[in-house]
């Protein structure tokens, strides 16, 4: 099972605009790790960052891939730009709103803010941006054969699409 | 207003600067794109991408300034075995390089014609010839 970094989707704008949200939980064995407790030092539970590029990544890797109705193989290509300004720890959700800038044959480029929210404040605030490239694969072969099924979207991601209202993108 | 040939250069080294984490003194007229400035397949694609997004405003909406694929870096000819034949482009593969890039110089390139060199081609002088050909028709 692919390891998924998103829990829902919540706002969609075809082939603009995708919204997804993350519930970090403390249950989540790769807090527990990151980081551990020391000699010297307590334990510090967040969510790692490259695990919140890894879930823009596939925020907006959904929104670029209905944008063809899954067709394409969409593989994240070049991470542009990371600004990740505060932590996120258990408890806490985190919030990927992805806009589609650019998108053509060869692959997409996607910008991408972070919010988070702390359910004891109560409201979502930003922090940081992540910008990202996309290939479509299949199109940058460079003498590469890629299987004839879409690896990249499975059977998660299409679990995704239908809770959140959204059969009619899988195409 | 036209740009000109400096604004051009400006707004290429922007999206260098930005594209590939390079250094404004590196950003030479020579400088090759894959050896000197390390850019990687993948960057072209990112390069393309800004570039459209700084010439846009200088374009008219009816004719922008858009990219195809391997219009800047032709993909298909290296593994095309009719145009490539030991490791040099056979007569086929060096007229259609020409045809696909009308922006590079292939005066030095032809006498060697080795696949190997061809990265060599790609200069930010090439870079700034082939948006200053591109501008010359969608801002006209």
């Amino acid at each position: 099972m692919r390891w998924m970094w998103i829990d829902a989707i919540t706002d969609y704008e075809p082939n603009k605009r995708l919204v997804a949200v993350k519930n970090v939980s403390l249950s989540e064995e790769h807090v527990h790790d990151h980081f551990a407790a020391t000699a010297d030092e307590p334990a510090l539970p967040m969510m790692p960052n490259s695990l919140i590029v890894e879930g823009m990544a596939q925020t907006a890797g959904v929104l670029v891939g209905s944008v063809n109705a899954f067709r394409e193989k969409v593989v994240l290509a070049k991470i542009v730009r990371v600004n990740i300004e505060q932590d996120v720890v258990p408890g806490q959700s985190i919030r990927y709103d992805a806009t589609i800038e650019r998108m053509d044959d060869a692959g997409a480029s996607t910008t991408g803010t972070i919010e988070r929210l702390d359910h004891r404040e109560g409201s979502w605030r930003p922090i940081g941006r992540i910008d990202l490239i996309f290939s479509h694969i299949d199109n940058n072969m460079s003498g590469l054969e890629f299987p004839e099924h879409n690896f990249v979207f499975g059977e998660n991601f299409r679990t995704l699409l239908r809770t959140a209202g959204l059969d009619s993108v899988c195409g | 207003m036209a740009l000109s040939r400096d604004d051009i250069q400006n707004k290429i080294s922007e999206v260098l600067e930005e594209a590939l984490g390079v250094d404004q003194d590196e950003i030479t007229q020579e400088a090759t794109l894959i050896g000197d400035l390390g850019a990687e397949s993948i960057d072209f694609l990112d390069i393309s991408f800004q570039l459209e997004k700084a010439f846009e405003p200088d374009c008219s909406p009816d004719r922008p300034f858009k990219i195809e694929q391997g219009e800047l870096f032709p993909e298909n000819v290296l593994s095309d075995a009719e145009l490539v034949e030991n490791g040099r482009l056979t007569d086929q593969g060096m007229v259609l390089l020409k045809e696909k890039m009308p922006h590079v110089d292939f005066s030095e390139f032809e006498a060697d014609r080795s696949v190997s060199k061809i990265s060599e081609l790609f200069t930010v002088k090439t870079l700034v010839d082939f948006c200053e050909r591109k501008l010359s028709v969608c801002a006209a």
